[in-house]
């Protein structure tokens, strides 16, 4: 990987240490700079950007559900023609496989911590969860896709009735999250397999993978409730 | 820590393919500059319809030459008809608010300077900047090919409210294809905003050098910071909005069309629809869009006054803290848009509480830079004109900000000129004027040349008088009752308003030609302008410190480490009466207590 980084200095001293030894007299944030301008005692505020990245993107996603939150619920309030029905079984099963996925994420980052940490070699396969992971999200993605065929099977299509409306435009909206994940992880294997993966890479994958559950479980109850 | 975030962002060697150093980059500085083209190119669309629609207005029976050309049916003869004048109404808000406002003063301007500012070498995730950038383009050229479909584009304003945006062609022209096409712009250009705020936030509070604590960030820094944090929340909001507004078209969904609606005989395939949903949804996002388009303006102001007065402002977290409260306050506020809108009136009391209380950090933020300035040896220059000149337009528009936040005043002036002269000098001249500041100030350093002073004062004075003729009569025209969206006003009481219309649009047309001088100085001074030092303004901020323009990777073989808070101006040092932020220095004087 190309890289123009340029190395920090390397010794790291707290700002508290700063205000004890009487270096900053200002409450530490204007001027922490020692007297004989030793660069050495300033201090790192950085953490790794994948992961504030993450929640950033988390936040985003969120807030988009929340306000399609709000519109069905101002929808359904704003006149009589809301129609209740009963929600295709297969998104049950569809859940418990969403859920899978996490657990073997989940066992996945374990497998490969042992493998990065040398307890573990090329030949016990590191990916092989991750694979499993991708397989069941896939499932997952038919899964919402049959659920959709049920559906229009019974008549109830996007415009044939705002439930029925709000049922694909969620179901759909999150479903393309998911498959976002599925890239991201197909890019994980990737790193894995050429050695250059990093572990706030897999951390920040697995946590999007983990939110994707969420985000699902707060959406299977709420069509449950609303629909 | 900082070993492991380096290592964790994807640097990129300096490319050697002219499509990948000047078209699909990665350098945020390269980003940063085609944000500002397209935001120059945008802005020059938008003044030509303003200058049609004036014309009009002042002159509604004289053809314009060459205006047929963009459409037989909307102009016939060059005479725009009522329909074509609130479709170039719509497309000059449309283009200005989101490509505009939007784009320069926080993409533009924040893609090039932030990480510089921030001491990173560029921002976390330099794919997606890329894709933040031509992701908004391909939102620019989805709205614009709305004028080539055979409707034209839409005639629902920038805020497309429902039922008129949702309906489709029985609306009228530009109601079918054209809105549809206006909505997926938007919600392009939501995406594309989207990354950038990702971006714009973990290179805040990541990518910062040593030493560099979110307190010594310099004003502007944060100023993109809570802009970010606002675009982030406010875009992910319009997106479904658009998304459901795209479905009622196409999909014949009934998210925003009511039950029972007839248009020209004709019942609508709709039902149960909420009208008010949208408005709701829209100006959720829509309030905080006036604040995304003006806190970058003040913290770039505030970075270019201090530069000039060569003292901090009074107090530099008070200016943090008033621009974050605005950005808190302005989800809060949103329905004083709504207050004749037909929801509950008890819901327009609600809203109009934080909308007075609003005014209270606007004006705290205002008081700072007023009793910063007091007694200070401002050196004029373009830069520092025009931060007064934002600081203006800022008081004049929120004054009249005052009245509109009561429900009571607000059914009277609702829909009228004054609130169209309101807006326009609070939230889109201040802002222009933010970016001109900014253009002005950080020139010497994007190019390596300084811009011409003379002319940029010339370009001031002309800006500063023309938007004054433009806007305040506007506030006089509300209050006589004058409406907005009408395309012509030959009629009964709006008569006796027809020399002063035409007096607006002489100053438009003025204040749209004095704009040359400053795109003459833009292109002259880039190619043949005086060369600029390092630090021109002797300013203390680290894009200071390096080279103009600066290098691929910012700052060079070295590796900032910041000491000092963002504004250390009037002590003792060995470069003068300043310090730089990654000097190492001492600071000797009172300014060190300040």
């Amino acid at each position: 990987m190309a890289t123009t980084i340029h190395e920090p200095p390397k010794v790291e001293r707290s700002a508290g240490k700063l205000r004890a030894e009487g270096v900053s007299g200002d409450g530490g944030w204007r001027n922490l700079s020692p007297a004989d301008g030793d660069i050495r005692a300033v201090q790192d505020y950085s953490s790794p950007p994948a992961s504030t990245g993450i929640w950033v993107g988390i936040t985003g996603i969120s807030m988009m559900f929340a306000a399609f939150t709000s519109a069905l619920v101002v929808r359904q309030g704003s006149a009589p023609d809301w129609r209740h029905f009963i929600l295709p079984p297969v998104l049950y099963a569809n859940t418990a496989l969403l859920f899978a996925s996490s657990f073997s994420l989940e066992m996945a980052r374990r497998r490969i911590a042992a493998f990065m940490g040398g307890t573990r070699n090329r030949a016990e396969r590191p990916a092989l969860w991750l694979h499993i992971t991708l397989g069941l999200g896939l499932l997952f993605v038919l899964g919402q896709y049959t659920a959709w065929r049920q559906l229009s099977a019974r008549g109830l299509f996007v415009a044939t009735n705002p439930s029925s409306s709000f049922f694909y435009v969620l179901t759909a909206t999150h479903a393309l999250h998911v498959l976002g994940g599925l890239l991201g992880l197909v890019y994980v294997i990737r790193k894995l397999n050429a050695m250059v993966l990093r572990r706030t890479t897999l951390d920040t994958a697995a946590r999007y993978w983990h939110f994707m559950d969420v985000l699902w479980l707060y959406l299977l109850i709420l069509l449950w409730v609303k629909l | 820590m900082h070993d492991m975030s380096q290592q964790a962002v994807q640097h990129h060697a300096p490319p050697t393919s002219f499509i990948r150093k000047y078209i699909f980059s990665l350098d945020h500085k390269v980003i940063g500059e085609q944000y500002y083209g397209l935001a120059l190119l945008a802005v020059l669309i938008g003044m030509v319809l303003s200058w049609i629609m004036r014309i009009h207005l002042a002159w509604p029976s004289a053809p314009i030459p060459g205006l047929e050309l963009l459409s037989k049916n909307g102009a016939p003869n060059g005479v725009l008809t009522p329909e074509y004048y609130l479709q170039l109404m719509t497309m000059h808000g449309t283009i200005m608010v989101f490509f505009v406002l939007t784009t320069a003063p926080f993409a533009a301007f924040g893609n090039y300077f932030l990480p510089i500012q921030v001491g990173a070498e560029d921002m976390p995730f330099p794919h997606f900047n890329m894709m933040s950038f031509w992701v908004t383009f391909v939102a620019f050229l989805v709205a614009v090919a709305a004028f080539f479909v055979p409707d034209g584009p839409p005639l629902s304003g920038w805020t497309a409210y429902a039922p008129l945006s949702a309906v489709g062609k029985a609306a009228g022209p530009g109601q079918g294809t054209g809105q549809v096409l206006w909505a997926l712009s938007i919600a392009i250009f939501c995406v594309g905003q989207l990354l950038g705020s990702l971006n714009f936030i973990t290179t805040t509070l990541d990518m910062r050098c040593k030493g560099m604590s979110l307190w010594r960030l310099p004003l502007s820094a944060w100023a993109w910071f809570i802009t970010s944090c606002m675009g982030l929340t406010a875009f992910a909001v319009l997106l479904p909005a658009c998304i459901l507004l795209i479905l009622d078209h196409v999909a014949g969904t009934s998210f925003f069309v009511a039950s029972n609606l007839v248009i020209n005989d004709q019942l609508q395939p709709h039902s149960g629809g909420s009208t008010l949903l949208w408005q709701h949804l829209f100006w959720f996002f829509g309030h905080p869009e006036v604040y995304i388009a003006i806190v970058p303006g003040m913290g770039v102001v505030s970075h270019v006054l201090i530069a000039n007065m060569r003292r901090p402002l009074l107090s530099h977290r008070t200016m943090i803290y008033s621009m974050g409260a605005l950005a808190v306050l302005s989800y809060m506020v949103y329905g004083h848009h709504m207050f004749v809108s037909g929801m509950n009136p008890f819901s327009s009391l609600v809203f109009s509480f934080p909308t007075l209380i609003i005014t209270i950090p606007s004006t705290i933020v205002v008081l700072i830079w007023l009793g910063s300035l007091y007694g200070s040896k401002l050196r004029i220059n373009s830069a520092s004109l025009f931060a007064i000149g934002f600081i203006s337009m800022f008081i004049s528009g929120g004054v009249s900000g005052f009245f509109l936040a009561q429900p009571s005043i607000d059914i009277l002036l609702h829909a009228t000129y004054f609130v169209v002269g309101h807006f326009h000098l609070v939230m889109a001249v201040a802002a222009i004027f933010g970016i001109f500041a900014g253009t002005y100030f950080w020139f010497p350093k994007v190019t390596g040349r300084m811009m011409n002073e003379t002319l940029g004062k010339l370009h001031f004075w002309l800006s500063f008088v023309g938007a004054y003729c433009i806007f305040m009569p506007f506030h006089y025209l509300g209050m006589a009752g004058n409406v907005r969206r009408y395309s012509s006003f030959v009629d009964d009481y709006l008569q006796p308003l027809m020399p002063l219309h035409k007096f607006i649009t002489v100053a438009a047309i003025a204040m749209g030609v004095a704009q040359f001088i400053f795109i003459y100085n833009l292109f002259y001074s880039r190619f043949k302008g005086k060369p600029a030092l390092q630090n021109p303004w002797e300013a203390t901020s680290l894009e200071w410190t390096i080279p103009s323009p600066p290098p691929h990777n910012n700052f060079g073989d070295r590796h900032p480490v910041v000491f000092h808070d963002p504004y250390q101006f009037g002590v003792e040092s060995s470069t003068g009466d300043y310090v730089m932020q990654d000097s190492p220095e001492q600071i000797q004087s009172e300014g060190d207590e300040k």
